[in-house]
């Protein structure tokens, strides 16, 4: 139970962290430092989070192997990038990285699906007892908890439209991608979106409507086989979500990039925070929500330096600028 | 309509960090410079890295047999890293030249 406490105290710092290091960020004087301060709580999270993570039955994580090489490979090559590239191209460089998150909330989203889809939902061995003594196992199958698949529609949906989105913005800044846009885009993008909204609810409903059903025999019966279709529709919904992140900034100046940037990196915000209503995880929520809100208003702030509104910057996509609001 | 009020009760907490945190986020920086717009929005993109914990989270727990679940998760602590240490560092940078124009001045 320590582990657990030690670790609830190093996720309370961290989030502590977050909000000075922003406050200090804000500040010219003291930006540089700022920085540290919230990458020193990062620091200090992941590495708690590796060694005093325990899960609900108090299971310490494994697979330390692939994480640590995960954490090499992206540390390595993510140092080289940023301090090699060109001071010019800083703005695309950020665009590239927070992609790069959306696409971990997207993909994190993904597995924890898959793990749903794959074990024919959650099934629960109940024991039951007869005086005392263990007369039969029953394995309960308990659809998922809506709250929790709309916590993973949510992180895939706006992680995806962040990573196609961020891609193009970073293509766009090292002019490798053209502005594009054709008549009715506005339509076919309005399609687009509620064609993956209306994907996700429906899987949903469908997903948590699943009839609970217990099994005395523990004959294994699958209780009503949805087949591999969750799982189909589920990367129908990711690649909807890519085309219209696609189309979302296909059709924005260069100009106006880094206040989409700005709109983008909100967006991953409000994907991590969808990681910590998953975990319960306060530092994810905490930090999500902060970027969240504060990237928010810092694309209001940066349309305002440009004398120009958020409506006018969007105005090849629509009223996009309440979504991490909603979404959160 | 009773399980939304049962939902709220039983996530109160959260909900309260969250309509906290959207005041905090907003207050924290409402008096920035324009200087300082692309440096603080770097520096949130580092900050949202945050996402690299629920990878580490989904990696460690991935049976060791499920290839699909490995693969994935190992993408995504790889693309987390590149999110927080790229982000940290090309804030840095950015501030670090910051510095140095003033000083010229």
């Amino acid at each position: 139970m320590l582990e657990i406490n030690i670790l609830t105290l190093i996720y309370l710092i961290a989030s502590v962290t977050f909000i000075i290091g922003l406050k200090m960020l804000s500040h010219p004087a003291s930006a540089r430092k700022g920085n540290l301060v919230a990458a020193f709580g990062m620091g200090l999270a992941i590495v708690g989070t590796i060694f005093l993570y325990r899960d609900d039955e108090g299971n310490k994580l494994h697979n330390y192997g692939w994480i640590f090489g995960g954490l090499l490979i992206g540390g390595i090559v993510g140092t080289l990038a940023a301090k090699k590239v060109k001071m010019t191209a800083m703005p695309e460089m950020v665009s590239l990285f927070n992609g790069m998150g959306g696409a971990c909330a997207a993909l994190i989203s993904m597995i924890e699906f898959g793990h749903f889809a794959k074990m024919g939902y959650l099934d629960k061995i109940v024991q039951s007892y007869e005086a005392g003594e263990v007369i039969q196992d029953a394995v309960l199958t308990r659809p998922v908890p809506i709250e929790t698949l709309l916590t993973i529609f949510a992180g895939l949906v706006i992680g995806t439209v962040s990573f196609a989105g961020s891609m193009i913005a970073w293509g766009k800044l090292n002019g490798k991608i053209k502005d594009f846009s054709f008549k009715g885009q506005h339509i076919f993008n309005l399609v687009m979106l509620t064609a993956v909204l209306a994907l996700s609810a429906y899987l949903i409903v469908v997903v948590a409507t699943v009839e609970p059903r217990p099994d005395p025999n523990l004959d294994n019966v699958v209780p009503k086989d949805l087949g591999s279709m969750p799982l189909v529709l589920f990367y129908a919904t990711f690649g909807l979500a890519m085309i219209y992140g696609i189309m979302f900034v296909m059709p924005i100046g260069g100009a106006d990039m880094p206040v989409v940037i700005s709109l983008l990196n909100s967006f991953t915000g409000v994907a991590a925070a969808c990681g910590g209503f998953l975990y319960d995880n306060n530092v994810m929520l905490t930090g999500g929500i902060l970027v969240g809100a504060a990237g928010t208003l810092l694309t209001i702030l940066m349309c305002k330096a440009m004398n120009r509104s958020l409506k006018n910057v969007l105005i090849g996509s629509f009223g996009n600028s309440n979504k991490p609001a909603s979404g959160g | 309509m009773e399980s939304v009020f049962n939902w709220i009760a039983i996530n109160q907490q959260m909900i309260y960090i969250v309509i906290l945190m959207v005041f905090v986020g907003i207050e924290v920086i409402g008096r920035v410079p324009s200087v300082l717009h692309t440096p603080l929005m770097s520096g949130a993109n580092a900050i949202h890295g945050v996402v690299i914990i629920g990878a580490i989270i989904v990696m460690g727990k991935a049976e060791s047999d499920n290839y699909v679940a490995l693969i994935l998760g190992f993408l995504a602590v790889v693309l987390g890293t590149l999110n927080v240490v790229g982000g940290f560092v090309v804030t840095d940078r950015m501030l670090e030249m910051f510095k140095n124009k003033k000083a010229q001045k």
